[in-house]
């Protein structure tokens, strides 16, 4: 028998299709797990032990009436955002701390009614908004490759506990490249889907014309199955795209023959790390190697100025969606004030951290009177060049293929007290949330024992390719195979 | 371009969040670096460019006008600080 942790979601499903293995000894395998190395990882936030035994037992009772499906009865960790009923839901901040939500998300429902067992919620940067979670109000998760580095953010915690074997798989949200940013430093598969692709109904708002829900799997193949599960056009989400989900798991191993790779000069800049320059351009080999052709000479111009369009749209959303934190309605509440208005300012004053006041006051600021039209107004008009940049990009080439970050996982502390240094990270993800594309981080290599992501892109709605891509790539190494071997 | 100490206290408000001492001083230099990276943007050519809000081709969602099961009220109200009558309760706004 496997080591039950170390399974895929693919192989576990095929397990318990033959009934080798019960739901239950793969979540008990699961805690077992977090027991175990939680205390150094720290990816959760809340472990819902004694429900995920009994969603294993409800799905083991599906499963031996004869029901198969390719989540059924499969651990699954879900980021602290995903509002779930019953479940302390705190999005890793003091505001929510104790906020226990009256209804699902939809992903979360959706992933129910395919039997899916969740073990927990996982940590975060603090409402989404960071690169490391070091803006969680409550720990800061470790990489399971080097506890003394960041596993990336802000879904930290649901990226390194599939790195850490404490979960088969997880979802996050990705604003900027929360999803992709965290896979590429922890080693994992993690996938931002085209904005519209998944529902939005129940995840905790931040920006909510760049938010978008996603997988992280050990592999392709699951990212192509999980995707599957949480697709599709929902009422209660005015901005999910009416559009058909097909089965993303069909095209996948089509192999790269006659794929148009392209990269742009933008995304490989003279003070990229020598050691992710090199696992990029081997994996640009490999893509040559299987038939592909590479084109080293695109261009996105505007690169640049779009950590300046996302530092403005993206707090400009916050600051609206993060206004109903009043201390009135649910969560952290100041009743000491002499005023309504004192009990407000002393609610958000106390209940958000740092990063998340910086950026409800740089949005604030960006939406006021007399800046509206030089700051808000031109990111938004820059947003359509960006975008137009990416059409014109995607007549000569079918996925765009860059690295996901600049540097490996940085040591814990490093960038704390730097903003700017730590926006810096999502330089080459932030764009595709920009532009509302599919991307997708694999892994790629490493450096000094650090993982290494690749990042591809796609044009909007075309996912397939991206995974189709992403999945020969991943077979020409055995990268994404790797384990951490957490002897810390 | 620095924002002064009676800029970040106006943004505060606006954005109805108190800050410490502390805090004025390292926000107000944080957020003027961050902010003059705006400039940035002067370099895109936007003549004529219209805005984009969001990146889907969709105008105007319409849902059918039927009345459906809301939360149930108590379970809502049990999530508030304070509530009295089925109310949120708040200080008073005027005196």
């Amino acid at each position: 028998m496997p080591d039950l942790t170390d399974l895929t979601v693919h192989a576990a499903a095929g397990l318990l299709a033959k009934r080798e293995v019960s739901s239950r000894e793969l979540t008990q395998a699961a805690l077992d797990r977090i027991a175990a190395v939680d205390d150094r990882v720290k990816a959760f936030v809340t472990v819902t032990g004694e429900r995920a035994l009994a969603q294993a037992d409800a799905a083991d009772k599906r499963l031996a009436a004869g029901e198969r499906g390719p989540l059924l009865g499969v651990p699954v960790a879900l980021k602290d955002v995903l509002s779930t009923a019953g479940v302390p839901t705190t999005c890793s901040s003091r505001m929510l701390e104790h906020f226990v939500p009256p209804y699902d998300a939809t992903v979360v429902r959706r992933l129910a009614e395919a039997g899916a067992v969740s073990v927990g919620k996982t940590n975060m940067d603090e409402f989404a908004m960071g690169s490391s979670t070091e803006n969680s109000a409550f720990f800061t998760t470790r990489n399971p490759w080097d506890l003394e580095r960041v596993p990336g953010g802000s879904s930290g915690g649901s990226a390194a506990a599939v790195a850490a074997r404490e979960a088969t798989y997880a979802l996050g949200s990705d604003t900027g490249g929360s999803i992709r940013q965290p896979a590429a430093l922890c080693g994992v598969v993690g996938m931002k889907p085209t904005y519209g692709r998944v529902s939005r109904y129940g995840l905790v708002a931040f920006a909510s014309s760049l938010d978008q829900i996603g997988p992280f799997t050990r592999d392709v193949r699951d990212c192509a199955t999980v995707l599957n599960a949480i697709s599709g056009h929902d009422p209660g989400d005015a901005t999910s795209a009416p559009v058909d989900t097909p089965d993303f798991a069909a095209g996948i191993d089509a192999g790269a023959r006659g794929l148009r790779v392209g990269v742009p000069r933008e995304y490989m800049p003279p003070t990229l790390d020598a050691g992710v320059r090199r696992c990029i351009e081997d994996a640009l080999r490999a893509f040559e190697a299987q038939g592909a052709t590479v084109d080293l000479d695109l261009t996105l111009p505007s690169t640049e100025a779009a950590l300046a369009v996302y530092y403005i749209i993206a707090p400009s959303e916050a600051s609206a969606n993060l206004a109903r934190y009043d201390g009135v309605k649910y969560g952290f509440s100041w009743q000491r004030g002499e005023s309504m208005w004192e009990n407000m300012e002393e609610t958000r004053g106390r209940g958000f951290g740092a990063e998340v006041k910086r950026r409800i006051m740089i949005g604030t600021y960006a939406l006021s009177s007399g800046y509206y039209d030089a700051y808000y107004l031109k990111a938004q008009k820059v947003r359509t060049v960006i975008r137009r940049e990416f059409d014109a990009a995607f007549e000569r080439c079918d996925v765009i293929v860059s690295p996901v970050t600049p540097t490996p996982a940085f040591k814990i502390g490093e960038k704390a007290d730097d903003p700017y240094a730590m926006y810096l990270n999502d330089v080459f993800t932030l764009p595709v949330n920009i532009a509302g594309l599919p991307g997708i981080s694999v892994p790629a290599g490493f450096v000094d024992g650090l993982p290494v992501g690749l990042q591809i892109i796609g044009k909007p709605f075309d996912e397939a390719t991206v995974l189709r891509a992403a999945r020969a790539f991943e077979q020409t190494a055995d990268w994404h195979m790797r384990a951490p071997a957490l002897t810390a | 371009m620095k924002l002064e100490r009676d800029a970040v206290l106006h943004i505060a408000r606006l954005a109805r969040i108190a800050l410490s001492d502390e805090e004025i001083e390292t926000f107000g230099a944080q957020l003027s670096e961050i902010i003059g990276h705006f400039d940035t943007l002067n370099a895109v050519d936007t003549e004529g460019v219209e805005p984009t809000a969001h990146t889907l081709p969709l105008r105007n969602v319409m849902v059918d006008d039927v009345s459906r099961p809301s939360l149930p009220q108590d379970e809502v109200l049990a999530l508030a600080p304070l509530a009295e009558d089925g109310y949120l309760r708040v200080r008073a706004v005027l005196e």
